[in-house]
């Protein structure tokens, strides 16, 4: 895919994002209302539509080839490079998808803490191919000092998923003290 | 003056308190590292870190806030120097002498350079700073809500009119904004608005950090390792060698550059007040005008130490700049001082002029505060030099999953709620597309924190006069605001005209004006 497909992949899409936006702010009246003034869906409504109209004007510089992006032939992504960004993108999805579940089969997640050390253990070892003794470490120390330094001492509640009995008994031994 | 003077002593009396002196230096030195990170920058290191002030008071969070802004400035020239990468686009200048200088063995005489730029920068700024403050403060109190809605309105036409991106993108960005800034309750009926598939998240608003935090943290985590992976992830870092002698020699050569110094300072200033312009464009028009300044302009490129003088003093002094229209008049002069304004709606202060009458300390302590991040920021860049390169040398892999794991906690903090953790890499990711087809992103994070703000002050004003625009051109202070506002907002299609006129290809003037 070239720069200036992605362009027009990427115009249409604003432009339908934009028509849903106008759809969705138009549930409240757009227009003035007698006594009240501007009704509760014209502020996002116009904007909306100022964004549709944008989207507009990208596309037929796009058709008549303004602009650098419009130009641009170039893979969107050069050889090589789309794959880093995928995995990294990729594993903070998954990442966050562990931490609660996605509501399916009624998975309750592995928390945070449970999630947090495969995305580095993943991104350490296997992108970044630093050894396992190294890669251990940081799976460790790092959740370790955010648990210390967000629940213990800012009082930061981070989801635990299924993992919570075990959290009850830290902070039971912690406030016991 | 005297009275100026007077709350600048009380202002001191805040700033040096022994928590806030703490928060000052850890401040000045976590933004030192994270400027002098490639690829991360003031704002990204504000974004991801205005999660962790939520309990300290108010006063203590601006100045922790404001300590990491000055550092994250002083720390752009490192990476910028020793890397050749831009530590944050404001360190752009930078790169164009400071990394010959490092080439030539010269590493230390770039870097004490622009340490002592940025501070001279930083001073002079904070000093401009503390006597044009209270009486632009003193005039915006008699502002109304039509007053309030025209700057908004002037905000946003500068990024359209002086933001040198493509128009519409500037357009669509700064909408998508202010519409993602009125999810949530309508505020005058409380009916629910906007409430995509009907996901109960949406019910509580999104919060701007929600944006900041996806566009500035994640989304410039996967630009990162994209050019990374470019690069083949070798580094090519240059050593500084530093002893006491070579530092003497190099303070007396910097004291030659004063006049191009002061002056690169005061335009700095002055542009970072502009809320499109800021660091960046200050810093290069700084390097510009210098290199017009100096007698021998050949040797600008190739390792001048004007040419790493003017854009460290200008881009420090268009960080101060910044914050005074924020301070004053509610409206931020930079994507990172949006967010500080974000975060002072969080602590539950009202940004605006009120704020100098009604929270003196605050103010005053944050103005104080910035008297003593500069001097602070001074020494620890030159204490901290070798740590940096330390830093500097560990690999990616390792810092970027850090930085990630921040970027989650700071994305869940503020709501504690697992949707905006999916909406902040939802923004990460599609914000890292959309920059990669140069949609400029600062001002959808400048609009999601004034959308919350323009909103009220349009609708109060329509409703003062029955829905007669003219409103806002015949009042004595909003009529001139936004008769400016409108002619920065046309001034692209002008310039569009009068080269189809003159028969140019109407292409050159979408792209750069």
């Amino acid at each position: 895919m070239t720069v200036r497909t992605a362009e027009l992949l990427m115009g249409l899409a604003l432009a339908i994002l934009s028509a849903y936006f106008m759809w969705k702010s138009a549930e409240l009246p757009i227009m003035w209302v007698p006594e009240v003034g501007p009704g509760g869906g014209s502020w996002p409504f116009w904007l909306s539509a100022a964004m549709f109209g944008s989207c507009i004007w990208i596309l037929i510089n796009w058709v008549r080839r303004i602009g650098p992006v419009a130009n641009n032939e170039e893979p969107f992504f050069e050889p090589g490079l789309f794959a880093p960004v995928a995995y990294v993108a990729g594993a903070l999805l998954i990442c966050v998808a562990l931490i609660e579940g996605i509501g399916v089969g009624g998975f309750k997640g592995i928390g945070f803490y449970g999630s947090l050390p495969l995305f580095l253990i993943f991104y350490i070892r296997f992108m970044g191919k630093h050894s396992w003794v190294a890669t251990i470490a940081a799976a460790i120390t790092i959740p370790v000092v955010t648990f210390l330094f967000f629940e213990l001492m800012l009082n930061i509640t981070l989801p635990k998923g299924m993992t919570e009995p075990l959290f009850l008994k830290i902070f039971a031994l912690y406030y016991g003290l | 003056m005297f009275e100026i003077l007077g709350l600048l002593v009380q202002g001191f009396g805040v700033a040096l308190q022994p928590f806030n002196l703490m928060l000052i230096i850890l401040g000045c030195g976590v933004g030192l590292f994270i400027g002098a990170m490639p690829g991360l920058g003031s704002v990204n290191g504000v974004a991801i870190l205005l999660p962790l002030t939520f309990l300290v008071p108010p006063d203590g969070a601006i100045i922790f806030l404001a300590a990491i802004y000055y550092g994250a400035m002083y720390g752009g020239a490192v990476s910028s120097i020793l890397l050749g990468i831009p530590g944050a686009s404001t360190a752009v200048a930078t790169t164009f002498d400071g990394r010959p200088l490092a080439k030539q063995g010269l590493a230390d005489k770039a870097l004490t350079t622009a340490a002592l730029a940025s501070f001279v920068g930083g001073t002079i700024s904070v000093i401009l700073f503390t006597f044009f403050a209270p009486p632009l403060a003193h005039v915006a109190l008699t502002f109304g809500a039509p007053e309030e809605f025209s700057l908004m309105m002037l905000a946003f036409a500068t990024f359209v009119g002086l933001g040198g991106d493509d128009i519409a993108k500037t357009i669509f960005s700064i909408c998508i904004g202010l519409v993602l800034a009125a999810v949530g309750l309508d505020i005058m009926s409380g009916a629910p608005r906007l409430i995509f598939g009907d996901l109960p998240g949406f019910m509580h608003g999104i919060n701007f950090l929600v944006l900041a935090i996806g566009i500035y943290g994640i989304g410039e985590m996967l630009w990162t390792v994209e050019e990374n992976a470019r690069a083949g992830g070798k580094s090519m870092l240059s050593e500084a060698n530093m002893t006491w002698e070579r530092t003497k020699k190099n303070v007396s050569e910097f004291t030659g550059t004063w006049k191009i110094t002061s002056l690169s300072s005061v335009l700095g200033y002055f542009v970072g007040i502009l809320p499109a312009a800021g660091a960046t464009p200050g810093s290069l028009m700084a390097y510009g005008i210098a290199k017009q300044m100096v007698k021998n302009p050949e040797k600008f490129g190739k390792g001048a130490i004007e040419g790493v003088a003017a854009p460290e003093a200008a881009n420090n002094a268009a960080s101060t700049g910044s914050m005074l229209p924020m301070l004053t008049l509610g409206i931020p002069g930079s994507p990172t001082t949006a967010i500080l304004l974000g975060g002072m709606v969080i602590w539950g202060l009202e940004p605006g002029p009120r704020l100098f009458s009604s929270n003196p300390d605050f103010v005053w302590g944050l103005i104080a505060s910035l008297y003593a991040a500069n001097v602070f920021a001074l020494i620890l860049n030159v204490l901290l030099i070798p740590a940096f390169i330390w830093v500097l040398k560990l690999p990616f892999t390792i810092l970027a999953p850090i930085i990630l794991t921040l970027c989650l906690v700071g994305g869940y903090a503020p709501t504690q709620d697992m949707h905006d953790l999916w909406l902040m890499l939802v923004f990460g990711i599609v914000g890292y597309l959309l920059r990669k087809l140069d949609y400029p992103v600062a001002p959808a994070v400048l609009a999601i924190v004034l959308g919350p703000l323009a909103e009220p002050s349009l609708r109060q004003s329509l409703l003062i006069s029955g829905g007669d625009p003219m409103i806002f051109f015949n009042r004595p202070y909003s009529g001139p605001i936004m008769v400016v506002a409108l002619i920065l907002l046309f001034m692209p299609a002008f310039f569009m005209a009068y080269r189809l006129i003159r028969g140019g290809r109407p292409g050159n003037a979408t792209s750069g004006v």
